[in-house]
């Protein structure tokens, strides 16, 4: 697989420790305590969006159940609030990504803008509907961040799948 | 990429298809929902989940804490100085009542022995630091570093050194869930100290409170002191709770909309006090043993229920 749909460059298969060390390291910048702050984007929707594009047979919805019951207990929210956003999110990122990974990616995050926006308010329409306080506006800024993110985050993430570069000519690939 | 001596990518054997995969999470999830919101009863899931989640968690929130250690070791020797000046002031101007304490309690104990009243409950409890903010937008809640190992239970009231700042709702292990009383709906029964009315005050989720179904002619006034009144055999009676800021009028409706702020620092960070359970209050008498044209009292004992029920 190739890092952009025009990059001449091939890349090596993903490890899959690396992908369970990427969603460990978006948990845990979720535990951060700046996930107060208005616009801070919720990392592991990111990031599971992101694996469940590149790696769908890899990364899927039952993925998305596990980091959403993690995520549940670790927020005090209602359990199954996130395991159901995550799942329809893993569910649409997956059945989207052969469609997204033909675009540049400036226009992948514009598709991906839709995914997470939905994710954070099928989230507050949950918790509205069963008598919660309205978070404010500034809850709906962190998927923007987020898909502002998407271009440096791909990059970061494909790093360790670049090979170095060959300067041989005679390479049979 | 595979290599030329691995086996070809199964295409045929992809499990079940994604959307009878998604159905079936879609289900589980909303079952679990419902489960936890209406039934309370996926806690041992919950507490098993925070052993794992809770450390790392922790280990999470030391940047910040290790900040906040590095700006108060270098707040300088004058602040420090200041600071302790002014505690000795409050000490000093507190002296007279606090001296007298133990003499009043010893008379007010006496005095409930001559008029055959019931004693006064002794408040204990175990002071615990606050660890941070759950991370849940929807509500206001916060995380202690005391759990089932300090023998904390659930429905415990919180206080901090001014008043009353929440009710522990879940238990784990080594950690505990407090309530705001900010969090919306909220319930602390309540008695204003000027008229000795009762009433219940609820939480907006705005950092205010209200104190709801008070009548548009009621006796209070901005200014108002709001303190527990103990009825509902959670919160001892006696310790602030809100102050009335703001009160509308309207004769359109009939009750007037009146809203506090809380007395305890509740959104700041520091240390609050888990007061020990209360011991359980006396069976109800048989209904038809109540003051006739109670009506308002028995309205008032329901919704206390609520309260204490709420934290369970």
């Amino acid at each position: 697989m190739q890092p952009t749909f025009s990059s001449s460059r091939i890349l090596q298969p993903v490890r899959p420790w690396f992908i369970v060390f990427s969603l460990i390291g978006a948990a845990l910048l979720n535990f951060l305590p700046t996930a107060h702050w208005p616009g801070v984007p919720d990392w592991v929707a990111l990031v599971l969006c992101f694996w469940c594009i590149r790696e769908f047979r890899r990364v899927g919805m039952g993925w998305a159940f596990v980091l959403g019951l993690l995520m549940d207990v670790a927020d005090g929210a209602v359990l199954g609030q996130h395991c159901f956003a995550y799942v329809l999110l893993a569910y649409a990122a997956s059945s989207l990504s052969r469609r997204i990974l033909w675009f540049p990616l400036v226009q992948q995050a514009l598709q991906v803008l839709p995914l997470l926006v939905a994710t954070q308010v099928l989230q507050a329409l949950m918790r509205l509907a069963v008598g919660a306080d309205f978070p404010g506006w500034g809850y709906f800024i962190g998927p923007v961040v987020a898909t502002l993110l998407w271009i440096p985050l791909t990059f970061i993430l494909l790093l360790p799948q670049y090979r170095p570069v060959e300067q041989d000519p005679n390479r049979p690939i | 990429m595979a290599g030329i001596d691995h086996a070809p990518p199964p295409f045929f054997k992809q499990g079940p298809a994604p959307l009878a995969l998604l159905t079936f999470y879609l289900a589980v999830s909303l079952a679990i929902f419902v489960v936890d919101l209406r039934f309370q009863s996926l806690e041992l899931l919950r507490q098993s989940i925070a052993l794992v989640v809770d450390p790392v968690q922790r280990v999470a929130q030391t940047p910040g804490s290790l900040v906040d250690y590095a700006a108060s070791y270098l707040q300088g020797m004058r602040a420090l100085q200041q600071e302790s000046n002014e505690l000795k002031h409050t000490q000093l101007t507190t002296a007279p009542n606090l001296q007298r304490l133990a003499q009043l309690e010893v008379e007010n104990e006496r005095l409930r022995k001559l008029l055959s009243v019931k004693e006064r409950e002794k408040a204990n409890g175990q002071v615990t630091q606050i660890l941070y903010t759950a991370r849940d937008p929807f509500s206001r809640k916060i995380i202690v570093d005391k759990g089932q190992q300090a023998g904390i239970t659930a429905g415990q009231p919180a206080i901090d050194e001014t008043g009353v700042v929440g009710q522990v709702t879940r238990v784990f292990p080594f950690s505990a869930e407090i309530t705001l009383i900010t969090d919306k709906d909220q319930v602390v029964p309540v008695q204003i100290v000027r008229s000795g009315q009762r009433s219940v005050v609820f939480g907006l989720g705005n950092g205010q409170l209200e104190l709801r179904y008070m009548p548009a002619n009621a006796d209070i006034q901005v200014d108002d002191v709001l303190v527990t009144s103990g009825l509902d055999g959670i919160y001892l009676p006696g310790f602030p709770v809100a102050r009335v800021v703001n009160i509308e009028r309207d004769n359109a409706y009939s009750f007037a909309r009146i809203f506090c702020v809380p007395i305890a620092g509740v959104e700041n960070f520091g240390e609050v006090m888990v007061l020990d359970a209360r011991q359980p209050l006396p069976p109800a008498p048989p209904a038809s043993a109540g003051r006739p044209g109670s009506s308002d009292q028995t309205g008032l004992r329901g919704r206390s229920k609520k309260a204490a029920s709420k934290g369970n």
